[in-house]
């Protein structure tokens, strides 16, 4: 393959520009901000449509109230998540081409197929399908409006699956050619695009995260429910829902990052390291858990080590070696030669590659734990008192999704310094005819209006909990005797 | 045909449904307070493009990824260079996404009214911004080889470069066309007192709109074009324009909103026929413009997404046209007996609320 030659003079690359480095830092910071922001979203949408979906779908098999209480109540609260999941979605598919233009350009012919895919087999779904949901309930007959929610949720499950082949592009690119006429990748095969093992291990990993983040929702909202004496017998049937889906979704979520770390150590050795801070190769390698110091390959002050234990997540076996990232930078510098791609540090930031990787494994177990605790403190009718059971109960569906947003922390900047793998630098990639002005307008806009927003939708979805799901289940939806009009969900 | 006309034609496509369904979107958001007065005639206004208007903003999801997809130079040339507007219609587009979802989760007046201006404000600008930003790409913008990048173009224009009267003049028109569009819309899709407000006010915008858009269709035509068949279009869109001024003065709701439809269809589609070959055309220097050829993907991309396309767009026309039909009943403020219904009130708000709602009856 051609090898791609990026010019010295790439923006902030030479320190000469300083206004130009200082529009890709703000261009990062719009990223970072907008991407972690939605998918605070994405995730409750994807898990809650497919527990909700199971939801009406065993009242529609059993017929009780219980279950139709369950629907419309989780459903009201979805609904509020998914409108702020569909309007920041917007912002994510313009800023490719708004701040990273170079990068568009560059990977177009390969990145824009996943996207348009997107939008056309998912997006339609997911939107029209909801739609028909919200405003079908007196329209469709019962199992047509069961059917809609499943489609809705089928679709959030293809939306996910190409931007994850998209991403994974940027972090193992394959199935194309540079073509230097062009100055841009140019795809040639796109089943190895959809299929390589990167995109199925990062979406079986995002996915069971979905869940775990959906059944933490679920679990904690019906624990408080249940602690406050509010709707008992539906309380009891979701908290078990939720704090189960919780428990086999962590497992599952340990089981595919295993996966997926396995893959990472062979395609970017570079961020194992540094999610482990691990500075010398070592076999076999002890795994740390947490280190009081600096991470700059000092001595530390403090650390707790579990022997052998990185070895085995890396590669297997118990004294397999590990590699360290003095190495890696030594062999990456020549792999890649500074004049050709202007990159003397192949390291990302390692605090934050070390502290993410460990929060987002910490918080997920923190939810394991609680929804370990919860079922036990509720088994055969018991009603835990205690206010620091309630107190875990409201914070537990915090836990996974702040533990996603780690997650996705680490992976993308633990990419760092290339926006695509050992491809395109991170700093080649930004809009050269955008001016540093102009992304810290939007960057400071989006920010406020995404703020102002957080607050709204936070406080909509207390109020929705606090009042609660009806006490008294209304009439059956479906009656057709009932007066022809629009149900309590609509707008 | 090349694969990269089909592509410049499906991207015409997408455009056109999104304009034609968002379009009307925008006009009823516009007109919620003008032909809304109480808040049952705002439920129902709003409940009519209730289970629509998300699957309709899907349609600039898709030509959004189209356009990266089919003609990545086009994709990021477009959207660095249009940075600001394109900006405030996002900004816009979030704003009222989240307005629609919102604004009866309480029965706060104050509450409501906010969500309201946003609604609003929200349509208003991307009507009028979506027109200047199609002007000027019909008009050509300052377009550059891209040095930085050794390969592709740049836009060099700034921000000021896109008010030009052309642009301007482009940005009134789909201002007024989606007024009207929405008026005959609401005219179409609902009952009791507002219907025949929206009918009546369609009349005064679309007759404001005729001639803001004959001037603009003529300008574009004589200014812009290379082509003598493209004056079919012009004809053709004033003609439907006529018509469906005429069948909402009948009070044939159908015909005018379908033929509103076939205007706004017909002008996106001359839009792109004037623009043809190009993507955008330089006015620095002709050998800059991006065109189909030097701006598309590879034939190989293109060739998968044809096969996408062409399997799953009939497959997506055919549950959003089900969505319509299983919706088409009028909507009445009358079926809207409780408007504080489904608000997330605590009981003493619900209280206030009723009793308010009491006090005025």
């Amino acid at each position: 393959m051609l090898r791609v030659s990026w010019s010295a003079n790439i923006w902030g690359m030479d320190g000469s520009n300083l206004f130009a480095s200082a529009a890709l830092d703000l261009a990062r910071w719009q990223f970072g901000i907008t991407t972690v922001y939605h998918f605070f979203f994405v995730p409750v949408t994807i898990g809650l449509s497919f527990l909700v979906a199971g939801m009406q779908t065993a009242w529609v098999r059993t017929g009780k109230d219980k279950y139709l209480q369950a629907t419309k109540f989780f459903g009201k609260l979805f609904l509020i998540n998914f409108a702020m999941g569909v309007v920041t979605g917007i912002v994510q598919e313009f800023q490719f081409g708004m701040n990273w233009s170079d990068y568009s350009r560059f990977v177009g012919d390969v990145f824009g197929a996943p996207l348009a895919i997107e939008g056309l087999l998912a997006f339609f779904l997911e939107s029209t399908f909801l739609g028909l949901w919200i405003f079908g309930w007196d329209r469709l007959p019962k199992k047509l409006h069961l059917a809609t929610i499943w489609l809705a949720a089928t679709g959030t499950l293809l939306s996910a699956y190409f931007i994850l082949a998209a991403n994974s592009f940027m972090q193992h690119p394959v199935g194309y050619e540079y073509n230097p006429v062009t100055n841009r990748a140019e795809m040639n095969n796109f089943g190895e695009i959809l299929f390589q093992n990167t995109t199925t291990s990062a979406f079986m990993h995002v996915i069971t995260t979905c869940f775990l983040v959906a059944g933490a929702f679920v679990g904690g909202i019906s624990a408080w429910l249940l602690f406050r004496g509010r709707s008992v017998e539906m309380a009891r049937s979701t908290l078990k829902l939720g704090m189960i889906t919780t428990l086999v979704a962590f497992v599952l979520v340990g089981i595919t990052g295993d996966h997926q770390a396995k893959i990472m150590v062979q395609q970017q050795p570079m961020k194992m390291a540094a999610a482990e801070a691990l500075y010398e190769t070592s076999a076999p390698a002890p795994f740390s858990i947490f280190t009081v110091g600096t991470l700059d390959g000092s001595e530390p002050i403090f650390e707790i080590k579990i022997p052998d234990a990185l070895s085995f997540l890396a590669t297997g076996t118990l004294d397999g070696e590990v590699q360290g990232i003095n190495n890696l930078q030594e062999e990456l510098a020549n792999q890649f030669p500074e004049e050709e791609y202007g990159i003397t540090n192949f390291a990302p930031n390692i605090p934050i590659t070390y502290w993410t990787f460990r929060l987002m494994i910490g918080m997920g177990g923190l939810a394991f734990l609680f929804a370990a605790y919860a079922l036990w403190a509720t088994r055969k009718g018991r009603v835990p008192s205690s206010k620091w059971f309630v107190r875990a109960a409201i914070l537990m569906p915090l836990l996974p999704l702040l533990g996603a947003a780690f997650g996705w922390i680490f992976t993308e900047m633990g990419r760092q310094p290339w926006v695509v793998y050992g491809l395109m630098p991170t700093a080649a990639g930004v809009s050269p005819g955008v001016s540093t002005g102009y992304v810290l307008t939007t960057v400071v806009v989006f920010t406020l209006l995404y703020a102002v927003l957080a607050i709204i939708e936070v406080g909509l979805i207390i109020r929705a909990v606090k009042i609660g799901p009806p006490e008294v289940v209304p009439k059956d939806p479906y009656d057709t005797d009932a007066p022809d009009r629009q149900l309590s969900v609509t707008y | 045909m090349e694969l990269t006309t089909v592509w410049f034609i499906l991207i015409a496509v997408l455009f056109i449904g999104y304009f034609v369904l968002e379009g009307f979107d925008f006009g009823v958001g516009m007109l919620l307070k003008v032909i809304g007065k109480s808040e049952a005639d705002r439920r129902a206004i709003i409940t009519t493009l209730g289970p629509v208007w998300d699957g309709n903003e899907v349609w600039l999801l898709v030509g959004g990824g189209a356009l990266f997809a089919a003609f990545p130079e086009w994709y990021a040339t477009l959207f660095s260079g249009f940075y600001l507007p394109l900006f405030l219609i996002l900004v816009a587009l979030i704003v009222r996404g989240v307005a629609f979802e919102y604004r009866s989760k309480r029965s706060s007046l104050k509450w409501r009214a906010n969500w309201d201006n946003a609604i609003t404000i929200a349509s208003f600008v991307p009507a009028l911004l979506w027109g200047v930003a199609f002007a000027n790409l019909v008009r050509g913008v300052p377009v550059e080889p891209n040095e930085v990048a050794g390969a592709g173009f740049l836009y060099t224009g700034g921000f000021f470069n896109l008010l030009n009267p052309y642009a301007l003049l482009g940005g009134l028109v789909t201002l007024t066309l989606f007024l009207t569009h929405g008026a005959v819309f609401l005219a179409l899709k609902t009952a009791g007192d507002i219907q025949p407000r929206a009918q009546k006010i369609a009349i005064p915008l679309g007759l404001i709109a005729a001639v803001l858009a004959v001037v603009f269709l003529l300008w574009t035509q004589l200014a812009y074009s290379d082509k003598a068949w493209t004056w079919a279009l012009v004809v053709v869109a004033a003609l439907a324009w006529v018509g469906g001024i005429a069948a909402n003065y009948l009070k044939r709701d159908g015909w005018a909103f379908l033929l509103s439809a076939v205007t706004l269809a017909v002008a996106v589609a001359f839009l792109f026929s004037v623009l043809y070959p190009n993507l955008m055309p330089s006015t620095v220097n002709e050998a800059y413009s991006l065109t189909i050829e030097n701006g598309s993907s590879t034939e190989y991309t293109l060739r998968i997404m044809t096969i996408v396309a062409v399997i799953f767009t009939p497959i997506v026309l055919a549950y959003q046209g089900w969505t319509y039909w299983v919706f088409r009943k009028r909507v009445s403020p009358a079926d809207i007996p409780n408007p504080h219904e489904g608000s997330l009130d605590y009981p003493d708000e619900a209280q206030a609320a009723a009793a308010h709602a009491a006090a005025n009856k």
